[in-house]
């Protein structure tokens, strides 16, 4: 491997890197970190922020961009808390994940029927969202039964049900991504949108699904997240937007669309959530968290942006055969 | 082709009509095709070419008139139905996702699926798929190839690849040698023959001319949106399809040239420049009054020595003068504020707002001369009336400099607007990559005049360009390039088609083949 090489290597895998260096540095600050139990934890607390981001990935693959997942999260929550709550889960759940399609679908249609940009349509239902819920809630925080939050401390085969909802949305997603029509003509629609049409995609539908897919997973990340609490207060998803949207493009998903993939996602919510989980294990500042976490982001999407230029120029073709 | 009777027409059109914003810019346009036949479409930019063939391509409906296809009545929607009917449409500006591998392209719309009713794409099919089709256009990649890597030519191979792959019955090319080597060209030709001997009726669009008379059986010529003419090559010459688009004779392609007895100073001195696998020992100078044409193949170092010049790709070493003041750095910054101008080879990508107005694209690179003020405000009045007098000067024919925008132009008036932009700062030397490129006969005599006129005043002019008859026409000495070197040098008394392409086609030693 020559330089060249190592370069191309370590841009191509900036966050496994990252995440190696800070595994490292917590391992040395605290013994408890290095641990499976530690880090079955970690997953567990990322699961809901991964879920989410997975649904984000396909829309900033095809360019968009969607700020009303945590207020999806929270209108899913208080309806299912206030209305669904004597329904079986099995039936209570399905519905609420429907709730959260139909969520994902109003945006869906009016950025690809009223021909609104992405992000006004969805900084509109963010409001919107929160306002309903907030209204049918009364202002109050909304209580579950027991049943969810047995549901949140229940394993299966000696896995956690939060790790087991986030390995299958990623099954799932991962193979719709790669293995479909619909995946490929994805990437399609995000390189650029008139193209895809000229070649015959329905750019339209793509659009429109990419939001009801990020709808979906808002509401099944919003019921892991109810699992591990078991109440919604007001501000139940609030601000979520933003780790969301930080563990999508740390996992090397391009904010311009047509690069990127879900497994980059899973990694970029496991490095947000192991950076918090370190700087609890070594008792750092509580206030100190937030300027941390938006230093690590910094960087890894640094990195990544100056990463697309530097690839460019060493991928160039050579004119020139130089003799060593 | 013999005389034999021909083959019964499969596909034809009566009467299309198509009107933008009330401006009709299609008249009772008609045509046939038969089974292997190739027909050429010329015509000035804005003429109607394209329109035609968004209408048949589906990209757009037409206000009147009818197609039809085998007997049946043919309209479609959008591009897929178009496609289902077995027209395939290969753009200019190529229509590949590069971000996606060759054989995912060749089955964007529609992969084979490994079940029925199942939606997952069979890897396995739509690999041998691929093989095949890509060594029916004579195209050695692997399928898993990013688009990203392939050339411009390899390129267009995949593009037809995938109008195989969709069994096309019609193949509309347009412009599909712009960006092709004269090697490439050939093969394009080449698979263009074996595509009609299949059977598969072809329409190209050209404004080479001379490529539309070797290809093709039929041309029909259109001007200001009419069929003017329409004739078997055999009753075709170049002059003639020139005097039908133009409505006039021409009397030459180019303005006549007639360097100054005594060149002015050097503007532009290189020696030794050199960047690893990329250009090699480069050394030459451009004076002032002076046109200096590069020739060379797709890849031979061309566009990279001039982004190098220009500041926008690095150097290794080597020394560049620019107005006899050596430039420690170069940067497009420090290139700019020596009176250098480049005009990129890519005027969507890299030379043009498209968004923006006329008025706007031309002031663009010269505003901090008009805010020189204590509160360094834009000087409206002062600004508005150079860009006028540059609007006029390279004669962009729109509505309204301020409110007509630039996406909204044809191709020739668009690369008015950003050679104006770069007038407006009125350069000492003036770098054009592929200058005339994808515009029309009309608008290149009006390039080749503008730079006429900067050499006039005093301006070193060096023009890259692939078309060698463009540089022997309008330069005054031609340098060629190949493998990142210059290799030859031609005076304009030298001036030989054939030697410049020999020592163009030159590989690895020193001797020609």
């Amino acid at each position: 491997m020559n330089g060249r090489n190592t370069k191309l290597f370590v841009l191509r895998n900036t966050p496994v890197l990252l995440f190696l260096v800070l595994l490292a540095a917590f391992g040395l600050m605290s013994d408890r970190f290095l641990t499976i139990g530690n880090f079955v934890n970690i997953v567990i607390q990322a699961a809901h922020i991964g879920i989410i981001a997975i649904g984000m990935t396909f829309v900033l693959l095809i360019g968009g961009i969607d700020l009303s997942v945590g207020a999806n999260m929270y209108v899913v929550a208080s309806v299912l808390g206030l209305f669904l709550k004597d329904l079986p889960l099995p039936v209570s759940f399905p519905l609420a994940t429907l709730l959260g399609l139909a969520f994902g679908a109003v945006n869906g249609w009016i950025v690809t029927r009223l021909r609104v940009a992405a992000f006004i349509t969805t900084l509109s239902t963010l409001f919107v969202g929160r306002g309903i819920a907030l209204y049918f809630s009364g202002n109050k925080m909304v209580g579950f039964t027991p049943q969810i939050l047995a549901l949140g401390r229940a394993s299966y085969f000696g896995v956690p049900s939060a790790i087991w909802a986030f390995a299958a949305v990623f099954a799932a997603a991962y193979v719709t991504l790669s293995q479909t029509t619909f995946g490929r003509q994805l990437y399609a629609v995000g390189a650029d949108p008139d193209a895809a049409g000229k070649a015959g995609i329905d750019v339209r539908r793509i659009v429109f699904s990419v939001y009801c897919i990020a709808g979906v997973c808002a509401a099944i990340g919003g019921l892991v997240s109810l699992s591990q609490v078991a109440v919604a207060s007001s501000t139940f998803g609030l601000q979520k937007e933003f780790p969301v949207i930080a563990a999508t493009v740390l996992g090397g998903t391009s904010l311009f669309g047509g690069r990127g993939g879900v497994l980059g996602t899973v990694f970029g919510a496991v490095l947000i959530q192991t950076v918090e989980n370190g700087l609890v294990m070594t008792n750092a500042d509580p206030y100190l968290y937030p300027l941390v976490i938006s230093v690590i982001i910094f960087i890894a999407v640094f990195v990544d942006s100056s990463r697309t230029s530097i690839l460019e120029r060493l991928e160039r073709r050579q004119i020139r055969v130089e003799r060593a | 082709m013999s005389a034999q009777a021909a083959p019964a027409p499969f596909f034809s059109a009566h009467g299309l009509c198509k009107s933008f914003f009330g401006v009709q810019v299609l008249h009772d346009m008609g045509f046939s095709l038969h089974p292997g036949q190739v027909l050429g479409l010329v015509g000035e930019n804005g003429s109607g070419k394209s329109t035609t063939m968004n209408i048949l391509g589906g990209v757009l409906p037409m206000d009147a008139g009818r197609m039809t296809i085998d007997g049946t009545e043919y309209r479609p929607r959008n591009p897929r139905e178009a496609e289902a009917h077995g027209i395939a449409f290969i753009h200019q500006e190529l229509n590949l996702f590069r971000n996606l591998s060759v054989a995912e392209n060749l089955f964007i719309a529609g992969f084979p699926k490994k079940l029925r009713g199942l939606p997952f794409i069979d890897r396995a099919r739509v690999r041998a798929r691929t093989q095949e089709l890509l060594a029916a256009v004579d195209l050695d990649v692997a399928p898993a190839t990013l688009v990203s890597r392939l050339s411009q030519g390899e390129r267009q191979l995949v593009e037809i690849a995938k109008a195989l792959g969709a069994n096309a019955r019609i193949v509309i090319f347009d412009e599909p040698t712009t960006s092709l080597t004269t090697r490439e060209t050939d093969r394009l030709f080449d698979i263009i023959g074996r595509l009609r001997r299949q059977g598969i009726a072809i329409i190209y669009i050209s404004h080479i001319l001379g490529d539309v008379l070797r290809l093709c059986d039929d041309i029909l010529v259109l001007r200001d949106g009419h069929l003017v003419g329409g004739a078997p090559k055999s009753q075709m010459t170049v002059e003639r399809m020139i005097t039908l688009m133009v409505g006039r004779t021409i009397e030459q392609m180019f303005p006549p040239r007639d360097p100054p007895i005594e060149l002015g100073e050097p503007v532009l001195e290189v020696r030794g420049l050199s960047q690893r696998g990329m250009v090699k020992d480069i050394g030459f100078s451009l004076r002032a009054g002076e046109v200096l044409g590069i020739s060379g193949l797709m890849g031979a170092g061309r566009s990279e020595l001039a982004r190098i010049l220009f500041g926008i790709d690095p150097c290794e070493s080597g020394e560049v003068r620019i107005g006899g003041s050596a430039v420690p750095k170069l940067s497009p910054a420090a290139c700019m504020a020596q009176g250098m101008a480049f005009l990129t080879e890519d005027r969507r990508a890299e030379g043009l707002m498209m968004e923006a107005s006329i008025a706007d694209n031309v002031a663009l690179a010269s505003l901090p001369r008009f805010g020189r003020n204590w509160a360094r405000f834009i000087e409206r009045t002062r600004l508005g009336d150079e860009v006028a007098r540059v609007s006029s000067a390279v004669r962009i024919v729109a509505p309204d400099q301020r409110r007509t925008l630039a996406k909204n132009l044809s191709g020739g008036n668009q690369q008015k607007v950003v050679i104006g932009k770069w007038l407006l700062r009125e350069p000492r030397v003036f770098m054009l990559d592929e200058p005339t490129r994808g515009i029309d006969v009309g608008a290149k005599y009006e390039v080749y005049k503008i730079i006429n006129q900067l050499a006039a005043d005093g301006a070193g002019v060096l023009v890259i360009s692939s078309e060698i008859e463009e540089l022997t026409g309008m330069c005054d000495r031609i340098l060629v390039m190949a493998q990142g070197e210059i290799r030859a040098e031609f005076a304009r008394a030298e001036f030989d088609r054939e030697a410049i392409l020999r020592a163009a086609m030159w590989h690895g030693s020193k001797e020609p083949a």
